[in-house]
């Protein structure tokens, strides 16, 4: 029996949280005494993974895969996943991951727990922690599947190196490939970072007073590499685009800081950005709900304060 | 030409319908003709199942029974899950505009029947309760199948995952046990004939893509606008209770997850406050104490 963890990659480049649900899967391997097998699709550069302490790292290369199509890049994972005869399957929490997982779970009859936020209590029967309520509270779920899928949260356990000297198996497909829903084009606004992979987010709510403000985001986004997001009401009156409403009903954030400008913090944006590691608000109004929720807070105008922290911050990153 | 001469009726009769809010003018010749072009129309109409879940309302203060095996539903408003929501009323456009048949769907007790009640005074045709408890993403699933096995759907409608368990299972699962066409985190959906056409939000981005019929979709916010959600009206809300509401008997099935316990977060330490003046510490904070940046 094994662990096999499919590590993502964007473009042939590995995403971060590939490197991290291979060293959730390195540990709960050496918490099993089970051998650790990944798997990649169409990565330039597959030894990379071998710094996280794979046994056995298997290398699909094919043209047929070279979009993201999640029933055939479910279908190759379940196959796998069945020659390898494992036991547990480790994706992450990203939106291809989560599209995946049921499929791959019904194909080989395993259980699934989503957004898992740390390493198994026990292992018989398997139990894991795992997000609800969204980000508003925790469950352990017992998964009593024969095989069982985790997919595991971004940014919960952290990337951890571990060098081994893995076998390399470089394969292309045999099965036949799906085609009942074809992909016609892919629109990705270039050069900037998504929510999904940022360490950093910078967030701005109704305070900003109008689109036409929002260079004080954009700008002290770029200073830290960040993406960019905003609150419900600002994505409902169209200053921004829906992609990057975070909240109840837009995107989760998992990130490791989360910087609110101008956003009250109403219960359903707190629920979606909880599970960032550190929350700092910009926020004029001292009662605003968001200072019982963050860790550092400005009270203070946004058109004061930001300028300033932009200033700043590109003198302290020329250090 | 046949679906040429249709479009083209259709955009007189959507003309006539304002014509007739407009004026009362020629009304019982109005009403018969726009009746002949409906019949026209039968064979493109749409069999649509929108798959519902019961959850607690967004600004919910979540709280579990002394023992945190259950959620405590004390004082708790339920809801439609949004994201049911939007895909519901993508499907009251196709009623209105296809004449599609739109059937929605919760697998649960009785104490889910008020938000099908609401569903049917939003619009939606019939609606159905598998009379049993959801116990997981699975069970919910494999009761669903055995619905869309014996009943022929063109479209069905799951929101991407529901807030409360967030599990994103079901849409995903019940489409490979299918084995349909599934397109989740779907932000727009239209058909044109046989063929539908619709959108994914991805990282940072929008991927099309298109399949024919039938399709499995998980919704979510932008496959219509949250201004675009349908308030019931007095009339829906009367007609809502003529509509049938039936309940079946679940499919055996087991469950392949359960909750053995919930926990709420740990309390947080009270907010650390900087004065705006003093910009230089927070990047310290954050550099030497938090180690963010």
């Amino acid at each position: 029996m094994s662990i096999i963890v499919y590590a993502e990659s964007l473009n042939g480049k590995f995403k971060k949280s590939a490197f991290e649900v291979l060293s959730y899967g390195r540990a709960l391997a050496n918490k099993s005494k089970k051998s650790l097998v990944v798997i990649s699709i169409n990565a330039d550069n597959p030894m990379k993974l071998s710094n996280y302490g794979p046994d056995k790292i298997i290398s699909l290369k094919d043209p047929k895969l070279k979009n993201f199509t999640a029933q055939n890049y479910a279908n190759v994972i379940s196959e796998y996943s069945n020659k390898e005869n494992i036991s547990i399957l480790i994706l992450s929490s990203s939106a291809d991951s989560k599209y995946i997982a049921p499929l791959i779970s019904v194909q080989l009859e395993a259980g699934l727990a989503t957004n898992v936020v740390s390493i198994p209590k026990s292992l018989s029967p398997l139990v894991v922690k795992r997000s609800c309520f969204t980000n508003k509270a925790f469950n352990n779920t017992i998964l009593t599947g024969v095989i069982n899928i985790i997919c595991v949260s971004n940014n919960s356990f952290g990337v951890i190196e571990n060098p081994s000297e893995p076998q390399i198996i470089d394969e292309s497909i045999q099965s036949e490939i799906d085609s009942s829903l074809k992909v016609n084009s892919i629109d990705k606004a270039s050069g900037t970072v998504s929510i999904a992979d940022a360490d950093v987010v910078v967030s701005g709510g109704r305070g900003l007073k109008g689109p036409e403000n929002w260079h004080l985001i954009e700008d002290l986004a770029s200073v830290l590499g960040a993406a960019t997001a905003c609150s419900k009401p600002v994505s409902d009156m169209g200053w921004r685009p829906h992609s990057e409403h975070v909240g109840q009903t837009g995107k989760p954030v998992a990130s490791n800081l989360y910087i609110a400008i101008g956003v009250s913090g109403a219960i359903q944006h707190l629920a979606g950005i909880n599970s960032s590691k550190v929350k700092v608000v910009i926020n004029n109004d001292p009662e605003a709900p968001f200072f019982k929720a963050a860790d550092y807070g400005i009270i203070g105008d946004a058109f004061e304060v930001v300028p300033k922290l932009i200033e700043k911050l590109k003198a302290f990153k020329v250090q | 030409m046949y679906y040429n001469k249709i479009s083209f009726l259709n955009i007189i009769k959507i003309y006539l319908k304002s014509h007739i809010i407009d004026s009362n003018k020629n009304l019982k010749s109005n009403i018969k003709f726009e009746f002949n072009i409906v019949n026209l129309n039968k064979n493109l109409r749409m069999n649509i199942l929108v798959c519902i879940s019961n959850v607690p309302d967004t600004t919910s203060k979540i709280n579990f029974t002394e023992d945190h095996k259950a959620f405590d539903i004390n004082g708790i408003q339920f809801i439609i899950n949004p994201n049911d929501e939007f895909g519901l009323t993508r499907a009251i456009w196709f009623q209105q505009k296809n004449q599609a048949t739109v059937t929605v769907v919760t697998v649960g007790d009785s104490s889910c029947e008020p938000i099908l009640r609401k569903c049917l005074a939003i619009g939606a045709n019939k609606a159905i309760r598998i009379d049993t408890s959801a116990k997981d993403g699975f069970y919910v699933a494999t009761q669903l199948k055995s619905l869309c096995e014996k009943e022929k759907y063109d479209i069905i409608i799951c929101g991407r995952e529901s807030i409360d368990y967030n599990g994103g299972m079901v849409p995903g699962m019940l489409a490979q046990m299918l084995k349909l066409p599934f397109v989740t985190n779907c932000i727009s959906m239209e058909v044109i004939e046989n063929v539908v056409n619709v959108k994914r939000e991805i990282d940072g981005g929008i991927e099309s893509s298109s399949s024919s019929l039938p399709i499995i979709i998980g919704a979510q916010k932008g496959l219509v606008e949250e201004s675009d959600l349908i308030i019931p009206n007095m009339r829906g809300i009367m007609q809502a209770r003529q509509k049938p509401l039936d309940v079946i008997a679940p499919v055996s099935s087991s469950a392949k997850s359960s909750v053995e316990q919930f926990q709420k977060p740990q309390e947080k330490e009270s907010v650390k406050l900087v004065a705006p003046e003093n910009i230089d510490e927070l990047i310290s904070l954050l550099h030497n104490e938090a180690k963010v940046i």
